[in-house]
C-alpha cells in the first residue's frame, strides 16, 4: 500500500483548503489537498453572487468600513458568533479581496458616470465617482447595510476558484483529486494524517502529516432538497465525529433558502423577489402578503422559507413527481429585464426544467442551503479535542456566523479564514517534530479494510444504503427543517435512532470491486446518520429561536438560557445519541445582544438572570 | 402514461477482472422535468448501484459530468432526457483516460494542461496588504472573465479530430487558457514567451480549423475568435523570429 508524507495534509480543495495550503507551501512546507473531484468542481465554484468585503468603492458603499461590516455580521448571526473572529474577519476581508486581485481574479472594476439599478422593482439612478474608477466594484446584497460584495458578473466562485488552483500550481501546492479521505489517523491525543481511498483504482491509501486540516466544505447533501453539490456530504466531518473526541458545533443551525428550483433544488437567486417576482400556491394566488403584510416576498430568507412551508402545509401546494412546491412568478417583469439582469434565471429554468420563465412560472421550494455547523475550532483554527488537527470554510465552526449567516459572507471566509489560519498552520509547523507509529498506522488501515470486507461480503446484514439513506434524509425533512418543535424533533430522533440501527447492517448489492459508488456511498452513511442525530438532538433541547434555529413552541430568542453554542460528541462508538455540551457564544463582546433590525423581536433579555 | 426510455449505456470495470467493455441496455419511466442527472441515478439507486458516472454541481456550472450523448459531447445534467429520443446512448468522453463506465480522468489532464501553459499571472511586482489595489479597466475585466469561463468539462478536447489523432495536443481549451492570459494586462509575459508553449504543432499550428470544439461548448466561449486571434498573433511571432536569425 501506499504512504504519502507531507507537512500539511488538506482534506479539501475548495477555496478554503487551497488558500490555507498556499500559506503554508510560502512558509517553505510541502502540502497536498485531497479532493473528490478536480479542485476546480469543489462547491466553491458553484458561488454566484460574490463576496463580502468593505472596500467601499461603489458610491452605495460610500461610508463602509470593517466596523460596519462587522456590526451586519453579529446581527446577521443572531449574536451567535464569536465576535473576536467575526472582527478578524472584517478587518482581514479587504486585504484577501486585494491579494485575489493580484493573483489574478478580474473582480469587476468601478465605472465613473451614470447607471442605473432596481430595487423592489423599482429604477433608481446612481453616479459612481471619477477618481474610484477601476478600482474593485461591489454589489448590494442581503442584510447589509452598504453595497458590499465584490463579483466578477454572475460567476465569482469560479473566477476565484481558477485564480486560487492557478496559483496553487505556481507555487508547487499538490491535489490528488478522485481521493476521498475515510478515516483519521490518531491516538485520541493526536492527529498524524489519513486513510484515503483512491477514486481511480478503489485501492487504500495512507497520508501522514504534521498538520492536517479538515476543509471539506457543508453537508447538506444528509437532508433529501439542497442546493448543494453531491459531493457535500460530510464524510470528511464524519472521520472526526468517529474520533469520540472532536465535537461538532452548532449543528442545529442549518440554513434554509425559499428558493430552490423543483426538482433538482438548483438556487434562483434572491434578485426574482429583489427585482419583484412573487411567490405564488396552487390556486395561482399570492400569498406572502398575507403572512408579512409589510414585506411580503422580500422578508428576510427564514422567515418567506417558514411562511412557504407553513402553506403547503395547509393544503395550498403544487402537487409533483417530486413532492410538493409553490411557484415563482417573475413573468410580469418582462422579457428584456429577464434575459438581462436575470440571465443566470433564465438559463437554468430552460436548461434544467424546460421551463420559459417568460411566459411560465418557476416551481419553487424552500431548500438547505447552508452548514453554519461544523468541525469545532478555536479562534487559530485548531479543532478542540485533537492536536495537529485543524479545520477552515464551510466544514468548520470557526465561528463568524453563528445561527445565519449572511450572503457573500461564507465565500469571503473561506479566504480570509484560509489565510489567517495556513498563517497559524505555518508557525505550528515550524516548531513541530511528530513521530509517526506503524502500530497506529496499520490498525487503522486495517480496520478500514475491515469495514470495506464487511460491506461487500454483507457480515452485518442486507440493508440497502440507498433506502437507508433515504431514511435519514426523510427523517431530517419531516422533522428538522425550517420549522421545528418538540414532537417533531422526537419523532425525528427516533426515526434517526431506527436508521442508525440499520446503517450498521447495510450489505452492498454490487461486488465492490474497483471505484465502486455503492461502497462509497456506503463506508460514510453510519457517520452521516450520527450527524443527522446531531443536528435533530441539538435543535430539540435548544428549547429558544435564534437564526435560523426556529422552534414553534419556544418562538423568542432566548439570550438568558442559550446565548451559547452547542458542541455535539459522539464519545462511544455504540452509544444512540452524541453527548452535548455548551459553552459561551463569543469571550469578547464587542456589540452586545439587541434587535437585529429585521424579523421578529422577540428576546429573553441575558438580564434576566440577575435576578 | 409517460414514455418508456431505453439506455444504451457503455460498461467496463478495468479494476474488475471478469469486466469486459460492452454496452448495457436499462429502461426507465420517463418524469416531468427529467434531466439525465436525474434518469442516472435512478438507474444506480434502483437498478445497478455499481454504475459510475461522474456529477457534482448537478447544475451545469462544474463541468464534472461531460459524456457522449447520443453522439454529441455535452454535459449531462443541463440535458433534458424530454429533448431527446426515446432510445439514449451514451458513451465515455473519449480522449481522456477511462475510470469506469461513463466516468474518464479530466483532473489530470487540465492539470498538466495548466502546468505545460503556465496558467497563473506572471509578474515581478510584489503584493502590498498596505496598498489599494492596483487599477483595471472594467472592459478589461470582462473579457478576461468571458474567457475564464471555461469549466473544463473536456468536450471540446473530446469533440476535436486533432486532439483525437494526436495526444500531444493541446487543444481548444488549452489554447483559450493561454488567450486569457495574453490578454490580462497583469501578465507580464510577451509574445515571444507564449509562442515557446504554443507556436508548433501540439498548439496553435495543429488545429486544424473545423469547429466542432465551439460547437459543443456547453458554455458558449468564443473558440473559434480565440483561435484565429492566437494564429494571427503566433502567425506574426513566427514570422518576427525568422527575420531576427
Ligand atoms: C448554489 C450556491 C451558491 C452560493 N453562493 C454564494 C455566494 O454568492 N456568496 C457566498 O459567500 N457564498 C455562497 N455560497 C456558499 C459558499 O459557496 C460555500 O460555503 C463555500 O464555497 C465553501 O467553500 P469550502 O472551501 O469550505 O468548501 P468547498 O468549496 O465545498 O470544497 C470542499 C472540498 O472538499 C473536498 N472533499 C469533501 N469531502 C472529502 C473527503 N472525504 N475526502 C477528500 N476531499 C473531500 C471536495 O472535493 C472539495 O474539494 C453558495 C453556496 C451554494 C450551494
Ligand atoms: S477548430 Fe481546432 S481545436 Fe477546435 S475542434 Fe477543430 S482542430 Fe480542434
Ligand atoms: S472550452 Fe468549453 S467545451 Fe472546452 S472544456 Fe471549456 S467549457 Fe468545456
Ligand atoms: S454536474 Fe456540474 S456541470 Fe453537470
Amino acid at each position: 500500500m501506499q504512504t504519502i508524507y507531507t507537512d500539511f495534509l488538506v482534506v479539501g480543495a475548495g477555496l478554503a483548503g487551497e488558500r490555507a495550503a498556499v500559506e503554508a507551501a510560502d512558509a517553505g512546507f510541502s502540502a497536498i489537498c485531497l479532493s473528490l473531484v478536480p479542485a476546480r468542481r469543489s462547491h466553491s465554484s458553484a458561488a454566484q453572487g460574490g463576496m463580502q468585503a468593505s472596500l467601499g468603492n461603489s458610491v452605495m458603499g460610500e461610508g463602509d468600513c470593517p466596523d460596519v461590516h462587522f456590526a451586519d455580521t453579529v446581527k446577521g448571526s443572531d449574536w451567535g458568533c464569536d465576535q473576536e473572529v467575526a472582527r478578524m474577519f472584517a478587518d482581514t476581508a479587504p486585504i484577501e479581496m486585494r491579494r485575489l486581485a493580484h493573483w489574478g481574479v478580474p473582480w469587476n472594476r468601478v465605472v465613473p458616470g451614470k447607471s442605473i439599478y432596481y430595487k423592489g422593482g423599482k429604477q433608481f439612478e446612481k453616479v459612481e465617482a471619477k477618481e474610484k474608477e477601476g478600482l474593485i466594484m461591489a454589489r448590494s446584497f442581503g442584510g447589509t447595510a452598504k453595497w458590499r460584495t465584490c463579483y466578477t458578473s454572475d460567476g465569482t466562485g469560479h473566477a476565484v476558484m481558477c485564480t486560487m488552483d492557478n496559483r496553487c500550481a505556481q507555487v508547487g501546492v499538490e491535489v490528488h483529486d478522485k481521493t476521498e479521505a475515510i478515516s483519521l489517523i490518531q491516538d485520541g491525543d493526536t492527529c498524524y494524517g489519513v486513510v484515503a481511498r483512491c477514486l481511480r483504482t478503489g485501492e487504500l491509501r495512507v497520508y501522514l502529516s504534521k498538520a492536517t486540516m479538515i476543509a471539506a466544505g457543508g453537508f447538506g447533501r444528509i437532508y433529501p432538497n439542497t442546493t448543494n453539490a453531491v459531493i457535500c456530504d460530510g464524510g470528511a466531518h464524519t472521520m472526526c465525529v468517529d474520533t469520540g473526541v472532536v465535537p461538532m458545533g452548532n449543528m442545529e443551525a442549518v440554513q434554509f433558502h425559499p428558493t430552490g428550483i423543483v426538482p433538482t433544488d438548483i438556487l434562483v437567486t434572491e434578485g426574482c423577489r429583489g427585482d419583484g417576482g412573487t411567490l405564488l400556491d396552487v390556486d395561482e394566488k399570492r400569498f406572502m402578503d398575507i403572512y408579512e403584510p409589510e414585506k411580503a416576498e422580500l422578508a428576510s430568507r427564514d422567515v418567506v422559507s417558514r411562511w412557504m412551508t407553513h402553506h403547503m402545509r395547509e393544503g395550498h401546494g403544487v402537487k409533483s413527481p417530486y413532492g410538493e412546491h409553490l411557484w415563482l412568478d417573475i413573468r410580469h417583469l418582462g422579457e428584456e429585464h429577464i434575459t438581462g439582469k436575470l440571465r443566470e434565471v433564465y438559463e437554468i429554468c430552460t436548461y434544467f426544467l424546460g421551463v420559459d420563465p417568460i411566459h411560465q412560472l418557476i416551481p419553487v421550494r424552500p431548500t438547505q442551503h447552508y452548514s453554519m455547523g461544523g468541525v469545532r475550532t478555536n479562534r487559530d483554527g485548531a479543532a478542540y479535542g485533537l492536536k495537529g488537527l485543524f479545520a477552515a470554510g464551510e466544514a468548520a465552526c470557526w465561528d463568524m456566523h453563528g445561527f445565519n449567516r449572511l450572503g457573500g459572507n461564507s465565500l469571503a471566509e473561506t479566504v480570509v479564514a484560509g489565510g489567517i489560519i495556513g498563517r497559524k498552520i505555518a508557525e505550528y509547523l515550524q516548531g513541530s517534530e511528530t513521530e509517526f507509529k506503524t502500530g497506529l498506522i496499520n490498525d487503522e488501515v486495517k480496520k478500514q479494510q475491515s469495514r470495506i470486507n464487511a460491506l461487500i461480503n454483507g457480515t452485518n446484514g442486507s440493508e440497502n444504503i440507498y433506502k437507508v439513506r433515504a431514511a435519514m434524509q426523510d427523517a431530517l425533512h419531516k422533522g428538522a427543517n425550517i420549522f421545528r418543535n418538540q414532537d417533531g424533533l422526537e419523532t425525528c430522533v427516533a426515526s434517526l435512532q431506527e436508521a442508525l440501527v440499520r446503517s450498521k447492517k447495510v450489505g452492498l448489492r454490487s461486488n465492490g470491486k474497483g471505484v465502486n459508488p455503492e461502497l462509497a456511498a456506503a463506508l460514510k452513511l453510519e457517520g452521516q446518520v450520527k450527524m443527522a442525530l446531531m443536528v435533530a438532538y441539538g435543535a430539540l433541547m435548544r428549547t429558544e429561536s435564534r437564526g435560523s434555529h426556529n422552534r414553534e413552541d419556544f418562538t423568542a430568542r432566548n439570550d438568558r438560557d442559550w446565548l451559547n453554542r452547542t458542541l455535539a460528541y459522539w464519545k462511544k462508538a455504540d452509544d444512540t445519541l452524541p453527548t452535548l455540551d455548551y459553552e459561551p457564544a463569543t469571550e469578547v463582546v464587542e456589540i452586545p445582544p439587541g434587535d437585529r433590525g429585521y424579523g421578529k423581536s422577540e428576546i429573553i433579555s441575558a438580564d434576566d438572570k440577575k435576578e | 402514461m409517460s414514455r418508456l426510455l431505453k439506455f444504451n449505456i457503455f460498461r467496463y470495470n478495468p479494476e474488475d477482472d471478469q469486466s469486459t467493455p460492452h454496452m448495457q441496455e436499462f429502461v426507465l419511466e420517463e418524469t416531468d422535468s427529467m434531466t439525465l442527472f436525474i434518469a442516472l441515478n435512478r438507474i444506480r439507486e434502483e437498478q445497478d448501484p455499481a454504475l459510475q458516472f461522474d456529477f457534482c454541481c448537478r447544475a451545469g456550472i462544474c463541468g464534472s459530468c461531460g459524456m457522449v450523448i447520443n453522439g454529441r459531447p455535452g454535459l449531462a445534467c443541463h440535458t433534458k432526457t424530454r429533448d431527446l429520443p426515446g432510445e439514449i446512448t451514451l458513451l465515455p468522453l473519449p480522449v481522456f483516460k477511462l475510470v469506469g463506465d461513463l466516468s474518464v480522468d479530466t483532473g489530470t489532464w487540465f492539470r498538466d494542461m495548466y502546468t505545460a501553459t503556465e496558467s497563473w499571472i506572471h509578474t515581478t511586482k510584489e503584493f502590498d496588504p498596505d496598498a489599494l489595489e492596483e487599477r483595471m479597466d472594467n472592459k478589461d475585466a470582462v473579457a478576461i472573465y468571458e474567457l475564464e469561463r471555461c469549466v473544463e468539462c473536456g468536450c471540446c478536447i473530446s469533440a476535436c479530430g486533432t486532439a483525437r489523432l494526436r495526444e500531444d495536443f493541446m487543444g481548444a481549451a488549452a489554447l483559450n487558457r493561454v488567450a486569457r492570459f495574453l490578454i490580462d494586462p497583469r501578465d507580464q509575459r510577451t509574445e515571444n514567451d507564449y509562442y515557446e508553449i504554443i507556436g508548433n504543432d501540439m498548439g496553435i499550428f495543429g488545429c486544424m480549423g473545423l469547429l466542432a470544439c465551439e460547437d459543443v461548448c456547453p458554455k458558449h466561449l468564443p473558440l473559434q475568435n480565440q483561435l484565429g486571434f492566437l494564429r494571427r498573433k503566433m502567425g506574426i511571432t513566427s514570422l518576427k523570429r525568422i527575420f531576427r536569425k
